[in-house]
């Protein structure tokens, strides 16, 4: 008999689950949508062109803004703002809450952020460079749209949340990093429904493009959608992309109570910090927090099914993760890895939520979608289970591991499973 | 600018700082904040707009003045009399 991981010992009032999902990605934005993407193949990169910076490539999202926004509110908040705000609607329309009559002062929303503020502090001064920087064309818009809690509170004053709202910054790591925060308020009985994710509008900052280029960590490729290729001999950066993605989160006794239709159970996390280097990652740290997680939750490495991997597509990177990922899954023959950046760039602040969003289907239809672009595999890439180029079937999944880590040293892990 | 080409300008920037207002029947006797949904944001993105578009300035205890289209063309006019329409 297989062994129960832990948290499926503790109380009901003590297990979080995630009962719904909204979000919005360079290719979907639903998770039927995305994941059919993921399944086929289908990038969600394109030729982009910024300020200064020029032609590059992006993952830029397509939805209704006007959907769940008026156009003035679209135009007074933020670009983080707008994907928040619609992916948390499409997270409550999904839920099957009673949402008009859902108590909102016990609502939390904790957002995942690499960066904000960024954009608008930008276009500010790209606007009065017209009036030799006089500062008296400075808009009053600016303090409401660039302070740290600007996402998640967008998201309250469009849905009448008066519960908490923050965001977490957490650079690259920040979609993990929401998730967990929401757990441990959920937990600690500091609100009765999370909404827990990240978001990115970082497409629409130049510095962030001039920056990984001067860093040498910006893709290039004759092909928009080649261009993001974790794991192959010929990568050579980051493609920058925009998204959100947010979780309902709910107590399992609490999902049990309404009668919720339960997407997976969070039955670990954990978060660590290298301290070694401004950018370059420390693989040691990494295996760490992978080894923790596990632990925390009561599972051996061999338990996990599907790894979604952090990777970027630099060249540093994406070695030394799959040299942490060696270290802890050695021997571990039925664990599959993907990666979901190489289809849609990275998402920042979203990524690790989004790209956890693409693997639960996996649930259901117990298929590891691909990691795509890898022509040449780096042998320092290689890892027994990468699934390369195209998905793979697999009997059943259970367990899926979710990596994401960030500038600063900032690692995070974390670990769903089906809920049966 | 002739208080018709005024006019014109406000209207112009109010269906950018209020594009889903439908501005056809704006009344000019009566209050804007009667007939729209416009907070005090709003009504710097005006104040913006005309230091923007014509170098308008207009200092904060003069405010008032854009209580309504008439109060406001009537308040703008001698400031924007010698500025050419585009």
């Amino acid at each position: 008999m297989i062994s129960q991981d832990r948290t499926s010992q503790l109380p009901d009032e003590q297990r979080v689950v995630m009962t719904a999902v909204g979000l919005t990605s360079p290719n979907g934005n639903d998770l039927e949508s995305f994941r059919a993407a993921l399944l086929n193949g289908q990038s969600g990169v394109r030729n982009y062109n910024i300020r200064y910076v020029g032609d590059t490539f992006a993952g830029v999202c397509e939805f209704e803004g006007t959907k769940y926004q008026s156009k003035k509110d679209i135009r007074r908040g933020t670009r983080a703002g707008s994907v928040g705000i619609f992916a948390a609607a499409e997270a409550i329309r999904r839920s099957g809450l009673d949402w008009a009559n859902v108590d909102r002062s016990r609502v939390g929303i904790y957002i995942g952020v690499t960066e904000h503020g960024n954009v608008e502090t930008e276009n500010e001064i790209y606007s009065i460079k017209a009036y030799d920087y006089d500062t008296t064309y400075w808009s009053h818009h600016h303090n409401p749209r660039t302070v740290a809690n600007n996402p998640a509170g967008e998201i309250a004053l469009n849905m009448g949340i008066t519960g908490p709202h923050y965001t977490i910054g957490a650079a690259c790591a920040a979609g993990n990093a929401g998730i967990i925060q929401g757990v441990q308020m959920l937990r600690l009985g500091e609100c009765d429904l999370a909404l827990a994710g990240g978001v990115s509008e970082s497409i629409h900052t130049f510095g962030i493009f001039a920056s990984f280029k001067s860093q040498g960590a910006l893709a290039s490729h004759a092909d928009p959608t080649k261009a993001s290729r974790p794991f192959d001999i010929d990568r050579n950066g980051i493609v920058v992309s925009e998204g959100a993605c947010i979780y309902l989160l709910e107590r399992l006794s609490d999902a049990k109570a309404r009668g919720a239709s339960i997407v997976a159970e969070i039955v670990s996390y954990a978060i660590n910090t290298d301290a070694t280097d401004f950018v370059l990652p420390n693989p040691e740290r990494q295996a760490q927090c992978v080894k923790m997680a596990l632990d925390r939750g009561g599972l051996t490495a061999d338990r996990i099914n599907i790894v979604s991997t952090h990777a970027t597509g630099t060249n540093s990177g994406d070695s030394q993760e799959i040299q942490a990922l060696r270290s802890v899954f050695d021997g571990c023959e039925t664990v599959s890895f993907n990666n979901t950046k190489s289809f849609i760039g990275h998402t920042m602040g979203a990524a690790g939520a989004l790209e956890l969003a693409g693997n639960l289907p996996a649930f259901q239809d117990g298929v590891c979608h691909a990691t795509i672009n890898v022509d040449n595999l780096d042998e320092s890439c290689e890892i027994p289970g990468l699934v390369i180029n195209q998905p793979r079937e697999l009997n059943r999944v259970d367990y899926i591991l979710n990596n994401s880590f960030g500038m600063l040293g900032i690692n995070s892990v974390l670990i769903v499973r089906r809920f049966s | 600018m002739t208080p018709a080409e005024i006019r014109d300008e406000i209207l112009d920037i109010l269906s950018e700082i209020a594009p889903d207002e439908d501005l056809t029947d704006l009344d000019d006797a009566r209050s804007f904040r009667e007939q729209m949904e416009l907070d005090s944001m709003d009504f710097l993105d005006i104040v913006m707009e005309l230091r923007k578009r014509h170098r308008v300035q207009i200092p904060d205890d003069e405010y008032g003045n854009l209580a309504s289209m008439s109060s406001t063309v009537q308040y703008l006019e001698p400031k924007m009399r010698d500025i050419v329409a585009a």
